[in-house]
């Protein structure tokens, strides 16, 4: 009965779920299905751009990354994604050299700040990239992020 | 099960930070075990942030964010003593809800 604890809280916590009617075991799963498979599995940025359903990307200034010039472990690299652009509907994050290019989505409803910070994997030095659709227009702007100890495999 | 998030909610004038702390491993599906087997993909996939019924967040990720991801966000209209609820979905169907009250 190795297992005995951890059944407990999982039978808890699912009590509690349904009890307050949070979340859905439905609900869950067709976020889960709406999962935008083809995007994240892009090994390029214009195919990513293609499968998020956008066209031409411009370059823009009003993007701005925040990130460290160096990072010693790419397993974990701080990064934000800031964009003035007006009607800014949503922000991705991409690693130009990761195996797939697209680490991040947000979705920006309005009244949210297109302004978000994570963290993430970098395999190698790379540019990372911020995509910004806005109007149903993208724009990009990138920074170079040195990685002195990569983020992938063992 | 998976373990709580740590959520942080300060409200400054009008508008909110959110930071989030999850308890993941964020497996790529790329890195190999001690006897050379490729590790299954296992990752947070969705992530929905609400305040007062409206979604304020949702994120889509890939295997590339780092474990036990970190997100930190703003928006506006959030008040003292709000509630504010974070959701995650992995890729494995697995679920963790939380809620904090907004500072």
């Amino acid at each position: 009965m190795a297992n005995r604890r951890e059944f407990i809280q999982f039978t808890g916590v699912v009590g509690v779920l349904v009890s307050t009617g949070l979340l859905s075991a439905e609900q869950a799963l067709a976020q889960q299905a709406a999962w935008n498979k083809a995007a994240f599995d892009a090994k390029s940025l214009s195919d990513a751009v293609k499968a998020l359903g956008g066209g031409s990307v411009a370059e823009s200034k009003d993007i701005t990354i925040t990130g460290p010039d160096i990072a010693e472990n790419g397993a974990v690299v701080p990064v934000g994604v800031a964009s003035k652009v007006p009607g800014t509907q949503a922000v991705y994050i991409l690693v130009e050299k990761n195996p797939s290019l697209l680490a991040a989505s947000f979705n920006i409803p309005a009244g949210t700040e297109a302004n978000v910070s994570t963290r993430i994997k970098m395999g190698q030095s790379s540019n990372v990239i911020g995509l910004v659709k806005a109007n149903d227009k993208w724009f990009t702007a990138s920074k170079e992020v040195k990685v002195t100890l990569g983020g992938c495999g063992g | 099960m998976p373990d709580p998030m740590r959520i942080r909610a300060t409200a400054q004038g009008n508008s909110t930070e959110v930071r989030v702390l999850m308890s993941h491993e964020m497996e790529t599906g790329a890195r190999k075990d001690a006897s050379g087997n490729l590790v299954p993909a296992h990752f947070i996939s969705n992530v929905t942030v609400t305040h007062a019924g409206k979604v304020v967040l949702s994120a889509e990720w890939g295997a590339a964010i780092s474990k036990n991801p970190f997100l930190q966000f703003k928006f506006s209209g959030g008040k003292k003593g709000d509630e504010i609820t974070v959701t995650w979905v992995d890729n494995k169907g697995e679920t963790r809800t939380d809620k904090a009250v907004i500072s």
